[in-house]
């Protein structure tokens, strides 16, 4: 028999035909909705005269426009209302399960689809959201797509996609204390630059993936698409299972066992094949930090920003003068001891209780900064609570950090809640793109730890020595 | 969708690494602006003043580039968020073809969705164009500016009688060249569908058990 990957493994069982040599029309067994488009996306179909086909096994929650201010009950955003009620309305005429606003499972749908059971190793999980790559964590083909593929996947529960090539990405070592999954991505995505995955689907291996918890191992896929890869994965195991199971849409019972016994199978053959292989020595990371306006314009905190000299062409030099240029830095210089003014912990990169647990851990028992402003927003309604459960809120809030409701919120300003022009922020989300947290803002990607510290000195630091 | 056979219009180059879709247009606008009016806020940072003016460093603000209807761009370009407002703002900006060294996945997808071709070609070869479409331009030669994209034969000609061959998936070209729709095609399939989803039932039950 022939050895297959992982990847080729879960998309030849997801294979409705072929429509040509590499194109295949593939079933999607969970379709994730949010506020931005969903609810527009189902009213097309509808005008058309087409119905949602497997409204079950579609699922949506606001989490682009509603504001994350405690007590919130929609959206600031002169848009966020309208949008939100159309989503309500065009889920609710087609039996869409919504997770609202108000109710305790809303959340960032990148996080809630794991949370609540609903994103299942060796599945197919489709989002008009290109951090869909996230739920590849538990062993699925997840991936973000357009609108007009939203209606597509409404009208008949399929896609025509053109097959990827598959590459392999090996975490190698063990990773020193104070380094994360984030980290570990960030390293990835220097290493092979922003398009250095485009075209391919990435199975993510290596002690030090085995290593990791489920909830880092959603950072470390929900990258992927910073490095061109559409799809990040990572065959389920133990760890995977025990997270999974009891969660409220999980399969139950005998369902369970069936599941568990398929998920065993989900592993790439001895011998298997892959287009591409990239090895990571994990003994020898430190933390990371971005310092321009690409997520591969990154750098290990203790280093210093690259001179323009080492540019490998003529394009990079531009950027590179471009992306300092916007970010007020100075090429050659040390990073360390850039003050800031901004801090958010939160996305659907790291906005989940461990994240919460390790920054928390950071701050405990010392003050934020006084010239900055800094915010926590928790990835779902359900992180909120268990993190109160816990203690953790009182944590942030007497250091002098906002405690806010579950939602995108600064990691895209899609609210309205923005970082001010020319104001640096150190954020866990995932991109640092030029205007990305509203025009003129300048954001340094980074772990909940590294922020954490951030926000504790009022500048860059290495949290391992502050 | 409209269809593409064969364009003949002016090419700007647009000479920017990683051009992420959230440059291309803001995610404010993706919330409240009409598809038809996209187009007007494409490259909005860029392109506008803080008054709403347009700014006259901008390159598709400059003559004769104000009426391109190709982009000659650079690599991973569209990469980032998969909004597809991104493709709409270009496309109405009159542009119906991007020629890049690489996009980003999603971005290259959504172009073929709304009739706007994406072309890859080798990066030297795009080095070239940009600079002589640029040079072109230095000298005021209008004439030299036209590209020519051939979906038909999978031709780009240039003025200075250069030709290059592209090459676009197959089933891409026929839907381009056909302004096909894809929902109304995968609806002719519906007996596979109704087929796969009865053997999921059956050997998967757990993935439908919800």
């Amino acid at each position: 028999m022939t050895a297959l990957t992982l990847f080729e493994k879960v998309w030849s069982q997801h294979v409705v035909s072929n429509l040509a040599p590499g194109v295949d029309l593939l079933y999607v067994d969970r379709h994730l909705m949010h506020d931005l488009g969903g609810g527009d996306a189902i009213f097309q179909i509808r005008q058309r005269g087409l119905k949602v086909r497997q409204p079950q096994l579609t699922f949506a929650t606001p989490d682009h426009v509603v504001e994350t201010v405690p007590g919130r009950t929609g959206g600031m955003a002169p848009w966020a209302d309208d949008t939100i009620a159309l989503l309500r309305q065009q889920t609710n005429a087609t039996g869409i399960h919504l997770f609202d606003v108000g109710q305790n499972s809303q959340g960032i749908i990148h996080v809630i689809g794991p949370e609540q059971g609903i994103s299942l190793p060796g599945t197919t999980i489709v989002c008009g959201d290109s951090h869909t790559c996230t739920h590849g964590a538990v062993g699925a083909i997840a991936f973000g797509i357009g609108t007009t593929e939203v209606q597509h996947v409404l009208a008949t529960q399929t896609l025509q996609q053109k097959k990827p090539k598959t590459m392999r990405v090996e975490f190698a070592g063990k990773t020193p204390e104070g380094v994360t999954a984030k980290d570990m991505i960030l390293a990835l995505i220097g290493h092979i630059s922003a398009s250095g995955g485009t075209g391919y689907a990435i199975e993510y291996c290596g002690s030090a993936i085995d290593n990791l918890s489920m909830e880092a191992r959603f950072t470390l896929c929900n990258l992927s698409i910073e490095c061109g890869a559409k799809v990040g994965m990572i065959a389920p195991d133990q760890t995977t299972i025990d997270w999974l199971k009891g969660r409220p849409f999980s399969p139950k019972g005998d369902e369970w066992q069936a599941a568990t016994q398929h998920w065993s199978t989900l592993v790439s053959d001895a011998g298997a094949v892959f287009d591409k292989s990239v090895v990571i020595d994990c003994s020898k990371l430190s933390p990371h930090i971005t310092w321009g306006t690409s997520p591969d314009q990154v750098i290990a905190v203790n280093q210093t920003i690259p001179k323009l000299n080492e540019a490998s062409s003529s394009v990079q030099k531009k950027a590179w003068e471009d992306a300092l240029e916007y970010m007020g830095l100075q090429q050659g210089e040390q990073i360390i001891g850039t003050p800031i003014q901004r801090v958010f912990i939160g996305s659907c990169t790291n906005s989940r209780l461990t994240d919460l647990r390790l920054a928390a851990a950071v701050i405990k028992g010392r003050k934020v900064a006084k010239h900055v402003n800094a915010w926590v927003v928790p990835g779902s309604m359900l992180v909120k609570q268990q993190a109160e459960a816990e203690g953790l809120d009182q944590i942030f809030k007497s250091a002098g950090f906002e405690w806010r409701e579950p939602g995108c919120a600064l990691c895209v300003g899609a609210n309205g809640e923005l970082v001010a022009p020319g104001e640096r922020c150190v954020s866990t989300s995932n991109r640092n793109f030029t205007g990305r947290q509203g025009p003129g803002a300048r954001t340094h990607l980074a772990s909940p730890e590294m922020a954490a510290a951030a926000a504790l000195a009022g500048e860059i630091v290495d949290h391992r020595n502050f | 969708m409209e269809k593409f056979e064969v364009i003949t219009a002016i090419a700007a180059p647009f000479v920017h690494a990683n051009v992420d879709t959230d440059r291309i247009i803001r995610i404010e606008r993706c919330a409240r602006v009409a598809r038809k009016d996209m187009g007007l806020w494409a490259f909005e940072s860029e392109r506008l003043m803080p008054d709403g003016s347009k700014n006259p460093d901008f390159i598709l603000n400059q003559a004769p580039f104000v009426n391109a209807g190709i982009l000659v761009a650079s690599e991973n370009f569209g990469c980032g968020s998969s909004r597809e407002m991104a493709v709409w703002a270009i496309a109405g900006m009159g542009i119906r073809c991007v020629i890049a060294p690489s996009f980003g996945e999603i971005f290259f997808s959504n172009c073929f969705q709304n009739g706007l071709l994406p072309i890859q070609l080798p990066h030297e070869e795009i080095a070239n164009l940009q600079k002589q479409l640029l040079l072109s331009a230095k000298h005021s030669d209008i004439g030299q500016l036209s590209l020519t994209v051939d979906l038909i034969h999978q031709k780009l000609k240039t003025p200075w009688h250069q030709d290059f061959d592209f090459h676009v998936d197959p089933l891409r070209r026929i839907s381009l060249l056909e302004g096909l729709d894809p929902i109304a095609l995968t609806l002719k399939s519906l007996p596979s569908i109704e087929a796969f989803e009865e053997k999921s039932k059956s050997m998967n039950s757990w993935v439908w058990k919800i």
